[in-house]
């Protein structure tokens, strides 16, 4: 058997894959990222979100890999809930030691990686089908890609919405229209009917974009 | 009684499941196309979430908080099994649209064929389990508020649902652009439309 390089070229390009071109679950899949938009109004929200749920994914496709052979084809889908619910839950609980006022705002969106598409279909399509390392990168990969969707909405969100990034000014005080500049937060970014419309805007834009190209995978995936 | 009737126009109109949260979102773009599904589908939504908050309510009461268990006995004063809570309300919550979809194959066979495909969708939908969650999150005291606030939540999916398949079977002959056709012009609709629920914030009985 072939030994297997922790940084060997195939392994790289399982990580890096498709990061750059913006063709990760999260922009593809938008069912799945939508729900995690509403908490994505500040950067630092984003950061967590998405922290927890490359936390969640990733271990749960290992332990699911690990698994898959045991597991009666009848019960994998209760095994599958289980073994994600156990790790929602811990996620939960360390949030709640160490991030008290984060998981405070994120409220039920931690337990909902429950029900996320994203994490669903992961698990489904990668994790019950491959070894315990490969679904193991892959998802860490999955997890990096639909971060980073989270995190540059959030930091568009926070900085258009409140001046601030990871509740930093950076926008000086002395450009708003109260202190006598010209300048004024756009209240609308902070609210949630903000996310629906961008979103649909993000759809568009990569229709557009694959309408003339010829893979099909991607265009089904947005019909 | 104002209580109850403040917590049901609340998770109606301003905490809507849709709108403030997005719960509920990949079945919400399944029955959005015709308004026919959308409303047997919201109602199922409505009965199980209603259904399903309450139940989950007792079982924070009788099994799940802290120092609930002293029914079984003295010495399980100091458990607290809240962690454990999200396992629990999912297993009542697919019983509940089991329960749901079997009593629509007996009693409702039009409604039934008509939802064949999406009722088993319900159970996996965040808009139930988060219902549930922002139940035990908000520490309602009596039963009667817990049923409202999860008879109202279904109640503002059910009515955001069919709006959203009313808008979409009218702007069917609309000349939309090619690539927002579809889901992304469902999106910007959405958002409008939630931008326009914006006005009820104040709303207090």
């Amino acid at each position: 058997m072939e030994k297997d390089i922790l940084f060997s070229t195939k392994n790289m390009q399982q990580l890096t894959g498709s990061l750059g071109a913006f063709t990760g679950p999260a922009t593809v899949a938008v069912l799945g990222v939508v729900p995690a938009l509403v908490v994505t109004v500040t950067l630092k929200l984003a950061v967590f979100m998405s922290l927890s749920m490359l936390v969640v994914l990733a271990l749960s496709s290992a332990a699911l890999s690990h698994l898959s052979r045991t597991i009666p084809t009848r019960m994998r889908v209760v095994v599958q809930l289980v073994v994600v619910s156990v790790l929602v839950i811990l996620v939960h609980q360390l949030l709640q030691a160490f991030a008290y006022d984060v998981s405070r705002q994120l409220s039920v969106f931690v337990a909902l990686i429950l029900t996320n598409s994203v994490a669903m279909g992961h698990v489904k399509e990668v994790a019950l089908r491959s070894k315990p390392w490969p679904s193991f990168r892959n998802s860490i990969s999955s997890g990096l890609k639909y971060g980073a969707v989270l995190v540059a909405v959030g930091f568009f969100r926070e900085l258009l919405g409140l001046g601030t990034l990871w509740g930093f000014r950076i926008i000086p005080d002395s450009f708003y229209v109260a202190h006598g500049g010209a300048y004024e937060n756009n209240g609308l970014m902070v609210l949630p009917p903000m996310a629906l419309l961008l979103a649909g805007v993000v759809v568009g834009l990569k229709r557009q974009h694959y309408a003339g190209s010829n893979n099909q995978e991607q265009k089904q995936a947005l019909q | 009684m104002e209580d109850v009737a403040n917590i049901l126009v609340r998770s109606i109109f301003i905490d809507n499941l849709f709108i403030a949260y997005f719960l509920g979102l990949c079945s919400y773009m399944a029955v959005s196309k015709s308004v026919k599904v959308a409303v047997g589908l919201g109602l199922t939504v409505t009965f199980t979430l209603g259904i399903s908050a309450s139940v989950c309510h007792l079982l924070g009461q009788y099994l799940l908080g802290r120092g609930t268990l002293t029914w079984l006995s003295k010495d399980l004063e100091g458990i607290d099994l809240t962690p454990l809570s999200l396992i629990f309300f999912w297993a009542v919550v697919i019983l509940v649209v089991k329960v749901a979809e079997m009593l629509q194959e007996r009693y409702l066979p039009a409604l039934h064929a008509l939802l064949k495909k999406f009722v088993p969708l319900t159970a996996v939908s965040c808009a139930i389990l988060g219902g549930t969650l922002f139940m035990q999150e908000q520490a309602l005291q009596t039963l009667p508020e817990v049923a409202a606030l999860g008879f109202g939540s279904g109640l503002g999916w059910l009515l955001t649902v069919v709006s959203l398949a009313a808008i979409r079977e009218r702007i069917t002959y609309s000349d939309i652009p090619k690539p927002l056709q579809g889901l992304g012009i469902t999106f910007i609709v959405a958002g409008l439309m939630g931008i326009a629920f914006l006005f009820f914030i104040k709303i207090r009985l």
